[in-house]
């Protein structure tokens, strides 16, 4: 039984390796799903998380300052505004009323720095059954090659 | 018309009821009229469901926009071979199309095998046609194909409303490779249904002997080699067409047909264990299992909307239909398998942790720990909901931190894996097969070192390519001098008979190759490089070798779209090399927008231009251009995989039997594989058998 039991033990060795190392990929790449309301009650430490939140483009609320785009995100009467910071162009589906998926953290300020986002037509949004929020179905379809992740 | 459609679509439901009630009774009654009359039924699905995919196909073809999934995912100016892809480019289309694909399988299965195994066909059959009634209650109930837009009127009557224009095929799909992906990859999935039904059935029956082992590893292939043509084409799709400079995101569409691709793998591995020495036969019976599962949960992630993904074309609230599935199949698995565990009693046990045991165990443990973890980190956001309420996703360096390793682990098992010897190899046939491949293999990799290449993880899959390449070489040759030797033919020749005498060997040593090749493609992406910036006509970037100048932006304007275009002349040393046209396209009838990516594409590197858009600032076109070391052996890769596949799914060219003097067979070992390879055990097994 001796190959036998090399072989546990070399198996055992293989998984607490791959366990290590899953675990270093999740805490560099995890990222919560949050809506508005929930960002807007936070505070503490999980401020500092990556997150990803919905909503659509509030109406006019999309502005050019300093080089940077700035607009206001809402959901359910819940705003949040939010900086674009990332350096892709954004998509032609982004623009009032669309509906965004936006990728970042949330800055001292109360202003959300957006690193990607994407968007999708309000009109074309066909796909979602009746009944389903927009944050219990968070980027569906939004075929988009500007931010579609990065690095294989 | 749409009445045959739906009439056809529900009387195959009703024939695969009636196979799977006959084809029971048939068990239990032993009467063979009945089991020919569920098998009769079994075929006649196919060509009911032909039937009803013919008439959707018709109504695409000609534009009937009363028919709502016509209307939805077509219109008139789309060409016509992407009006035949719209088929499956929605979810009632790509139902149809998987039980379309499943039953033309199913009717091979049946119809090949009408004359052979009688104890165990028959549960084949129930088997395959209790999967296919899922699928038609799907296409008849749930995502009919044939729903008819209405209109009421001002009494409240339905009418037929018939729209002047559809809404058009999604632009993302609207390419080339659009049109053979899907049903490569759908070939894939669904193929896995007839070794699962085999494999149950052969459980259920008690069938004795291995012989539905040959027969599960034969479809397995079939299936396997779909599913990488699929997986592949899917990751150059990707890559030529989303924009975004690479060809695999760990998106859960992506990683749903990689999932039983891995166990599909492993189980092609560990099935020699089971022909060989009589081992693993509960792990194989799981292995074929689980990729069936697998394949089911792939099909639901893609379409459920369970976790987003840039991939995902066709959403609904189906899930629960695919979850209620899963678990019907997971509870029949189970008691399939608890009933009947004494069937799958090993008679063998390891030897030594130097064997070629040893190394499938490896490859199965290794192959395993990627699929759980890809399965894990896909379904994260689901678990994490469950678990802690709120909804993690993970990124791309989960995925990568876990794999990267596996791969390099499976690429030196891949090498070292079928020299060693049965049961316990010795030290001295290690030296003599491993010393010189594993010498110039690190002996690359210093060399490759000191000019430069400092990536760790590259690094070591160079070396590993380098040693893997040579083993495989070696292999060939050592055969191949033999035989070369006694029929005094050239290496040349003598290396092609003697791959045609072991096929199934040799093959594999070729699909190994390719899947070396297909590494050192992904290896590439460890030196990517990309620029992105703002670029007025007459501006120059530089990217590598190459300098990309800005000669001109136009328009440009058809029935289907509009398109945005840059012209760039590309550099290099001063001289002009060659031009390219980065495009944006708006498409008329869905108002999407899409990038057409200029790729440049050679063995060495990949000149990828994607015209990204209007600054919004500044209002000038940004200009985003990548260099991608290698990507083009990964497409390569892909094409030696399927011809040695292909190759090691042909039947064994018999020593001597053609055109050649009975004197000379005399001589000719039994067994191939042991008199050319004297360090690798006797390989008695002949894959004569044909089903």
């Amino acid at each position: 039984m001796k190959a036998r039991q090399k072989f546990i033990v070399g198996s055992f060795v293989i998984i607490a390796t791959l366990i290590i190392l899953a675990y270093v990929g999740y805490t560099q790449s995890k990222t919560y799903y949050h809506t508005i309301s929930e960002v807007s009650s936070m505070h503490g430490s999980i401020l500092q998380q990556r997150m990803r939140v919905s909503g659509n483009v509030k109406d006019g609320s999309i502005q050019h300052v300093d080089g940077q785009i700035q607009f206001v995100l809402e959901e359910e009467g819940k705003t949040m505004p939010v900086v674009y910071t990332g350096t892709d162009p954004l998509p032609d589906t982004f623009k009032d009323g669309a509906q965004a998926l936006v990728e970042g953290h949330l800055a001292s300020n109360g202003h959300f720095q957006a690193e990607q986002i994407q968007a999708k037509c309000a009109s074309k949004y066909q796909a979602t059954p009746p009944g389903v929020t927009p944050s219990q179905a968070p980027s569906q379809t939004m075929a988009n090659p500007a931010s579609a992740p990065s690095g294989s | 018309m749409d009445i045959f459609g739906s009439f056809a679509l529900l009387l195959a439901l009703v024939a695969a009821v009636y196979a799977f009630v006959a084809g029971i009774a048939g068990i239990v009654t032993r009467r063979p009229l009945l089991i020919k009359s569920a098998r009769n039924a079994g075929m006649a699905v196919c060509v009911l469901v032909a039937l009803a995919v013919a008439t959707l196909e018709y109504f695409l073809q000609t534009d009937n926009f009363s028919l709502a999934y016509v209307a939805e995912h077509s219109n008139t100016a789309l060409p016509w071979y992407y009006k035949f892809a719209a088929l499956w480019s929605g979810q009632e289309g790509s139902l149809l199309w998987w039980t379309f694909l499943l039953s033309i399988y199913v009717f091979f299965a049946l119809f090949l095998n009408r004359k052979r195994h009688p104890e165990l066909m028959p549960y084949v059959g129930v088997t395959l046609s209790g999967v296919q009634i899922f699928f038609l209650t799907l296409n008849n109930f749930v995502a009919s194909p044939f729903h008819i837009l209405g209109a009421a009127d001002s009494a409240g009557v339905m009418h037929m409303a018939r729209i002047a224009e559809g809404s058009g095929l999604n632009p993302l799909l609207q390419y080339p490779e659009m049109v053979i992906h899907p049903p490569m990859l759908y070939s894939g999935y669904t193929g896995f249904t007839i070794p699962f039904a085999f494999a149950l059935a052969a459980l259920l029956g008690r069938y004795p002997g291995e012989k539905w082992i040959h027969i599960t590893r034969r479809w397995t292939m079939i299936a396997w080699t779909f599913q990488t043509i699929g997986i592949l084409l899917g990751a150059h799709w990707a890559y030529a067409v989303l924009g975004w400079g690479g060809y695999w995101s760990w998106d859960p569409v992506e990683n749903a047909s990689l999932l039983p691709w891995i166990t599909a793998t492993a189980f092609l591995h560990s099935v020699m264990m089971q022909e060989k020495r009589g081992m693993m036969k509960i792990w194989n019976v799981w292995l074929v299992f689980v990729t069936f599962m697998l394949c089911i949960l792939g099909t639901m992630l893609t379409r459920s909307g369970v976790v987003s993904s840039v991939h995902a074309f066709a959403e609904s609230s189906i899930g629960g239909w695919f979850v209620g599935f899963l678990a019907i199949i997971l509870a029949v698995c189970l008691a399939a398998w608890y009933k009947n565990r004494d069937y799958l009693r090993s008679d063998n046990q390891l030897d030594s942790l130097v064997s070629r045991e040893s190394s499938f165990l490896f490859n199965n443990l290794i192959l395993l720990a990627a699929c759980f973890a890809v399965l894990w980190g896909t379904l994260f956001p689901v678990f994490s909901e469950w678990f802690t309420g709120s909804k993690i996703s993970v990124g791309p360096p989960f995925f990568n931190k876990v794999n990267v390793p596996i791969a390099l682990f499976l690429i030196f098992l891949t090498g070292v894996g079928p020299l060693l010897a049965w049961r316990k190899t010795s030290l001295d046939g290690l030296r003599r097969n491993f010393a010189w491949p594993a010498a110039v293999g690190v002996a690359s990799g210093i060399a490759a070192y000191i000019f430069g290449f400092r990536n760790f993880y590259a690094l070591i899959c160079l070396i590993l390519s380098v040693f893997v390449t040579l083993t495989i070489l070696s292999e060939f040759y050592r055969g191949a001098r033999v035989i070369a030797a006694r029929d005094h033919t050239d290496i040349f020749t003598a290396a092609r008979e003697l791959t045609m005498r072991n096929t199934r060997r040799y093959g594999g040593y070729i699909v190994h190759f390719g899947m070396i090749v297909i590494f050192v493609g992904i290896m590439g992406s460890a030196f990517n490089k990309d620029v992105e910036r703002e670029m007025h006509v007459g501006d120059t970037m530089t990217i590598g070798p190459y300098s990309l100048l800005v000669q001109n932006y136009d328009e440009d304007t058809n029935a289907n779209y509009d398109a945005q275009r840059a012209t760039m002349e590309v550099f290099r040393d001063g001289k002009s090399v060659m031009m390219l046209y980065p495009e944006r396209r708006t498409y008329s009838a869905s108002q999407v927008t899409e990038t057409i990516v200029a790729v440049e594409s050679s063995p060495l590197r990949d000149l990828y231009v994607v015209y990204s858009g209007i600054s919004p600032d500044t209002n000038q076109p940004v200009i985003h251009a990548y260099l991608n070391p290698l990507v083009k052996w990964i497409w390569f890769g892909g094409v030696i995989v399927v011809l040695g596949t292909g190759l090691a799914m042909l039947p064994n060219r018999r020593s001597g039997i053609v055109l050649r003097p009975v004197g000379r067979r005399i001589s000719e070992p039994i067994t191939p594989g042991a008199a050319v390879a004297p360090a690798v055990g006797p390989i008695t097994h002949r894959t004569t058998f044909n089903e």
